[in-house]
């Protein structure tokens, strides 16, 4: 790039700047000055202090179980999804792909309450089990039920990444990997799989951030049973007991758990030189 | 052509989409012979390498391998190892294992992988190179990376897709003499595909001739140079002037309103024929003792010889010759009787060996046109090998 840009040139990148300074940069800072401040606004590290105790680090660890847990289901149905529709004739990649997406066309606040239709005690699945003679199960404001939620909202968030990167795949590779001697299998787990790892990554990223940080589904689907990280900053800010500067601790906590996360994911692509690149 | 068979295709046809690659093919190819696939784009060179290597089945026909018919045996189940026409390295390893894979697949123990490996890098001359990454090194290292990696399995067929293909002039010329001598150290079998005659000439123990999905001849080097079967062969392999003739009786043959002495025999009396001279063949001499007289055109430099089109009772001749000629000058030309090569009319007579139409950037077009077809063939058959998966 050669040094100066032109006026104009600034001036197209102006929308962008105000959108990312109002609304990216601004509650950045929201957060950080609620975090360090008491009500009456004086630097303070109580907050800070008060998340490190059992009430919260019980919250913590149930959201990060759930979100790891969902993960791994996504990756799991993910992954040999992402690599059929690779192989797939064109043609039927672009409807296997537009029957991913599909979903999230829809508001996942309709989606989550279309799962709880299906989940109550006297919702679909318990109808039809009582219909064929079976024992209705309880499944709605169990553990259970949050994680098919997040799995059902956040898979395609998955199944693209992965997606993207096989399809990316020189078929070449496969035909040199079968002429050195690798049956199908190997061919999945010595070429396909280590050069699959950014797909799966990003994937892992934009699966576990919002499973990690969502309210609504595990107030829906757990029906407040239990509280999740999610659910407790948004009692603070907008429940029965407002408290601004312990939820902006909680967000800051949060972010900062997600950053680690996501460095320590990231440190996996770092060696790899495959050709898709991670996408976050 | 001695030794035993260790490959041959019989009566293998093969089409994609309806439209024909390759017409009833039958091929025999020899333990430790030097054998070059040549043709244009689109005759079915890679087909057929790559119904060898198992990536593609034959419609019809079989593939017998040391007597054995392998048509359905897969890819990984061959002794037959090969050389990608873009490398195909893996990009997610290094140097040395990206060598060692196959070894690794079969595996065979460490310390002898590492030996192996390093036999190898000696054998393309890329000693030290282990520990670097395939995405960091030049096209001529990834292509011996590719080519060590093909050899170590010590095959018993090497398949070599247009592998130097994307290197440049002085490289290609150098791994050229390097894959010969590699072929002549290990004794394997190389099938070599390419579209480029003077590679496949310069490199062959035998050459075969393809075109539209055919094979339009098979032989050594000099036999496919010197007595090609027909027009299309002729034309393919190098310049050369194609003219009617009749024969008139054996070592006697008539063209250009002349009668010539030549070496040929085995026609019928007054049977119709093409004429081959190759034009350096022909010898540019005063007016007065041409065998042929004709009007200058063009000449064009050439480096080692003067390319000069000249104009013989309206065919125009391409001759080279190391003496300057001016345009537009008379000049004689003289042709030695062995010089004189007969062939039988062919459904290719008259298509090729004219330069009336001659020009030097119509050449360098079409030869663009060739390259920009041979990508689309590559992802044609990229294209259907998905399908199969």
């Amino acid at each position: 790039m050669s040094g100066k840009r032109s006026f104009w040139q600034r001036a197209a990148a102006a929308p962008h700047m105000v959108w990312s300074v109002l609304f990216i940069i601004a509650p950045l800072i929201f957060v950080l000055y609620y975090s360090f401040t008491d009500s009456q606004g004086n630097f303070t590290l109580d907050n800070i202090k008060s998340i490190f105790n059992q009430k919260y680090v019980v919250i913590f660890v149930n959201s990060v179980t759930l979100a790891v847990i969902a993960t791994l289901i996504c990756l799991v149905i993910a992954y040999p999804l992402a690599y059929i529709f690779s192989r797939m004739r064109e043609r039927w990649q672009k409807i296997a792909i537009l029957l991913t997406m599909l979903p999230l066309w829809m508001n996942f606040l309709i989606t989550t309450y279309s799962w709880m239709t299906l989940l109550e005690d006297t919702g679909v699945i318990n109808s039809i089990l009582k219909k064929i003679g079976l024992n209705p199960i309880h499944m709605i404001n169990t553990p259970g039920a949050v994680v098919v939620g997040m799995v059902f909202c956040f898979l395609p968030y998955m199944i693209l990444p992965i997606y993207s990167v096989m399809a990316g795949l020189d078929v070449q590779l496969i035909e040199a990997a079968a002429d050195l001697g690798c049956n199908s299998f190997k061919i999945l787990t010595k070429v396909i799989m280590p050069m699959s790892v950014s797909g799966v990554v990003s994937g892992i990223t934009m699966v576990f951030v919002p499973s990690i940080s969502t309210f609504f589904i595990s107030q829906k689907l757990g029906g407040g049973t239990f509280q999740l990280i999610g659910d407790t900053i948004e009692g603070y800010f907008t429940g029965t007991a407002i408290n601004y500067n312990v939820g902006a601790s909680l967000s800051l906590i949060l972010m900062i758990l997600i950053l680690i996360s996501m460095a320590i994911m990231n440190r996996y692509t770092d060696t790899e030189d495959t050709k898709g690149r991670p996408m976050l | 052509m001695n030794g035993k068979k260790i490959i041959e295709l019989r009566g293998i046809t093969k089409s994609f989409d309806g439209e024909m690659v390759l017409d009833n093919i039958d091929l025999d190819i020899y333990d430790n012979e030097f054998i070059t696939l040549l043709g244009p784009s689109g005759c079915g060179k890679t087909t057929t390498l790559r119904i060898i290597a198992g990536f593609e089945t034959p419609d019809a026909g079989d593939v017998f391998f040391d007597g054995k018919r392998i048509n359905d045996v897969p890819p990984y189940k061959r002794h037959i190892n090969t050389v990608f026409q873009k490398y195909a390295l893996f990009p997610h390893l290094n140097v040395y294992e990206n060598i060692a894979f196959g070894l690794r697949i079969a595996k065979v123990p460490e310390k002898e992988i590492s030996a192996r490996v390093k036999e190898m890098l000696a054998l393309v001359n890329l000693r030290g190179f282990e520990r670097r990454r395939v995405t960091t090194l030049s096209g001529g290292q990834q292509q011996r990376v590719a080519i060590a990696r093909a050899l170590i399995n010590n095959p018993r067929v090497l398949l070599l897709d247009e592998p130097l293909g994307a290197l440049d002039l002085k490289l290609r010329k150098d791994m050229q003499n390097e894959l010969k001598n590699m072929q002549h150290k290990t004794g394997i079998t190389f099938i070599y595909v390419t579209h480029d005659q003077e590679e496949a000439l310069s490199m062959s123990d035998t050459v075969v001739v393809m075109n539209a999905g055919k094979i339009m001849q098979i032989g050594t080097p000099t036999d496919i140079y010197n007595e090609p079967v027909n027009a299309y062969v002729a034309d393919f392999i190098g310049e050369s002037n194609i003219i009617d003739g009749l024969m008139i009786s054996d070592k006697r043959v008539a063209f250009a309103g002349h009668r010539f002495d030549c070496v040929d025999t085995g026609f019928a009396p007054n049977e119709p024929v093409d004429v081959v001279i190759r034009p350096e063949d022909v010898d540019v001499v005063p007016v007065e003792r041409g065998m042929l007289t004709g009007r200058v055109t063009t000449v064009t430099f050439k480096g080692v010889h003067y390319e000069v089109i000249v104009d013989i009772a309206g065919f125009k001749w391409m001759i080279q010759t190391t003496d300057y000629v001016a345009p537009d000058a008379e000049i004689g030309i003289y042709i030695e009787p062995d010089a004189i090569h007969v062939m039988k009319k062919s459904e290719y007579s008259g298509m090729f060996g004219d330069y009336s139409s001659y020009s030097e950037e119509l050449d360098l077009l079409s030869e663009n046109i060739e390259e920009d077809e041979e990508v689309n063939d590559d992802e044609k058959s990229a294209e259907y090998e998905e399908e199969e998966l």
